[in-house]
């Protein structure tokens, strides 16, 4: 067994074993379902494709505020509590370290993420989705999720404690977030260049739609990739303080 | 099997350790003295490839700590000050996690689990969650995920750390089972521990080894390797008179004088506590007390302390290797 699979399995059983697992997906779970209620079925009919397309939209936001709860502890608690050593003391990569995490985080996310497959299920009730759209939104959402639990882990690599990592990924989040708003005031290349990194605008309204774009894939794979690499240049640094 | 090589760390300006050289033979048990801040930590986690050095080589086993550090890893086991634990785990699991992290097979993990728990007497807490161990098992779990994947150099970092005089003695015994098996190198500030489980000490001051070798070594260095503790019940001026006349005595000092019983400490080049008290009772005092002095390494520890303390006006010792 790989240091990263030993890592991520500890990880994800410290989630299920902790109250804070429980408390982020509970609250994710009512957000959600308050959302989806007052807003997504309720209001003038709608077509159940623009229901499902209100749920997808709804979930994206939970999702990425769930994602920056769950990422807060991954690194930052274990410099706080002093178990980081245990793990650089081992024969393991720092990139093993930082994979392991965020795939336990990763994991613990869309189990989350599935438990909300009771909403697009009641629409079923009363109305008709097309299956495809169904596997595109909930594609977009675990890709948004894995983006922004790797912009997590690279602030939890970066925080020293829990809260700051929260804080420190939260801004880097909305940063990345209001990317497309910098676009409307600047000329381009920059406004194009604004437009690419925007993390939700430019990126996740198509799979919200039950559209998959190769491009919007490549992006979400692309920014973990990147987050993730950070993360792991931060806990490779802490070697040569 | 270590050799340090003028190994150099930097935080920043600040020079947490500098040309430190050192080897360390195996099967070994080397006592690492230092005040607080003198650059112990450092060493250490340099040696357990937690850190890097800013300059020098440090091998172990002739390989190379920046070089290969996971090799160098395979062959270690480190237990922090404050012992590395998850505690939502149980002490069974978490042995497993940290064996199986450390390379240890999936067939042979029970059986070191087994081992690592036997010899840290920690078999009836298998199936308890760290969280509700005591201070003093808590260490003991430390010290099994260190040694839980047998590896050649056990590196203790102040292994008695807050614990209690009882767990104390209960960590001392547990160290000194582990000879033999491990090359151990502790590092502590408190002296007795080291006194009493090491064979060889490396005293750091400021970043810089500034004497090393056998306590006999260093007392002998320092003239304090006869240094003896008497209560005796007579006058001082009496007491002082009789300890000075005994051949080889280097000086006597009067340390407490009440109620008719006085307390001399006596230096000399050797061990002289037999010669002082056969004087003492051929001289008709009343012999209550006589000893090597426990203060034989504090006080060596001390000098060295004040002989590198710019503020000093001790002269700094000398003969010391």
């Amino acid at each position: 067994m790989s240091a990263t699979w030993l890592i991520a399995r500890r990880e994800l059983a410290a989630y299920l074993r902790s109250m804070t697992g429980y408390v982020i997906a509970a609250a994710v779970l009512t957000v959600d379902g308050i959302l989806f209620n007052a807003f997504a079925l309720g209001g003038p009919d709608k077509r159940s494709a623009d229901v499902l397309s209100l749920f997808f939209y709804f979930s994206s936001g939970t999702t990425m505020i769930a994602s920056i709860f769950l990422s807060m502890r991954l690194i930052a608690e274990e410099k706080q509590t002093g178990t980081l050593v245990l793990l650089t003391s081992s024969p393991v990569q720092d990139r093993e370290i930082v994979l392991g995490k965020f795939l336990s985080g990763l994991a613990f996310l869309s189990i989350i993420t599935l438990l909300t497959a009771f909403m697009p299920a009641l629409i079923m009730v009363n109305g008709k989705i097309a299956f495809g759209h169904l596997a595109a939104g909930y594609l977009g959402l675990l890709l948004l999720g894995s983006a922004t639990l790797a912009i997590g882990t690279f602030g939890s690599a970066l925080a020293r404690t829990q809260v700051l990592a929260a804080i420190v990924s939260g801004c880097l989040l909305v940063a990345m977030i209001v990317c497309w708003m910098l676009a409307r005031v600047t000329d381009r290349p920059f406004s194009d260049l604004f437009v690419a990194l925007a993390l939700y605008q430019k990126h996740f309204p198509p799979f919200q739609a039950g559209v998959v774009h190769l491009r919007d894939v490549v992006y979400y794979v692309a920014v973990t990739y990147f987050a993730l690499f950070a993360a792991t240049r931060v806990v490779e640094a802490r070697r040569w303080r | 099997m270590i050799q340090v090589r003028e190994l150099t760390k930097y935080y920043g300006e600040h020079a947490a350790v500098r040309n430190l050289n050192f080897d360390i033979e195996r099967g070994e048990v080397i006592g690492f003295l230092g005040l607080n801040g003198a650059g112990k930590t450092t060493t250490l986690k340099i040696l357990g490839c937690i850190l890097l050095p800013t300059a020098g080589r440090v091998t172990v086993d002739g390989l190379e700590v920046t070089e290969k550090p996971h090799e160098v890893r395979r062959k270690i086991g480190f237990l922090p000050d404050q012992p590395p634990l998850y505690n939502e785990m149980t002490v069974g699991a978490y042995l497993t996690f940290a064996a199986r992290l450390r390379g240890v097979p999936a067939r042979d993990t029970a059986a070191r689990v087994d081992e690592a728990e036997e010899k840290t007497a920690l078999r009836p807490m298998h199936g308890e969650l760290i969280s509700s161990l005591s201070h003093g098992y808590r260490q003991r779990v430390g010290l099994a995920q260190a040694m839980v994947h047998r590896p050649a150099l056990l590196i203790l970092d102040e292994p008695t750390s807050g614990l209690d005089p009882v767990q104390i003695v209960e960590m001392r015994a547990l160290i000194r089972r582990l000879r033999g098996d491990h090359t151990l190198l502790i590092s502590s500030h408190f002296l007795a521990e080291i006194s009493q489980t090491c064979d060889r000490l490396l005293v750091i001051q400021a970043g810089e080894i500034v004497a090393q070798g056998s306590e006999a070594d260093l007392a002998s260095a320092m003239g304090t390797l006869g240094e003896a503790e008497l209560e005796l019940r007579c006058a001082a001026d009496r007491a002082l008179e009789v300890a000075r006349a005994v051949p080889g005595v280097v000086s006597a000092a009067i340390t407490r004088d009440e109620a008719g019983i006085v307390a001399l400490t006596v230096r000399s080049q050797a061990d002289m506590r037999a010669e002082l008290a056969r004087a003492a009772v051929h001289a008709g005092l009343d012999l209550l007390r006589i000893d090597r002095g426990a203060s034989r390494l504090e006080s060596i520890f001390i000098q060295l302390a004040k002989s590198r303390d710019p503020g000093s006006n001790d002269a700094p010792p000398g003969g010391l290797s």
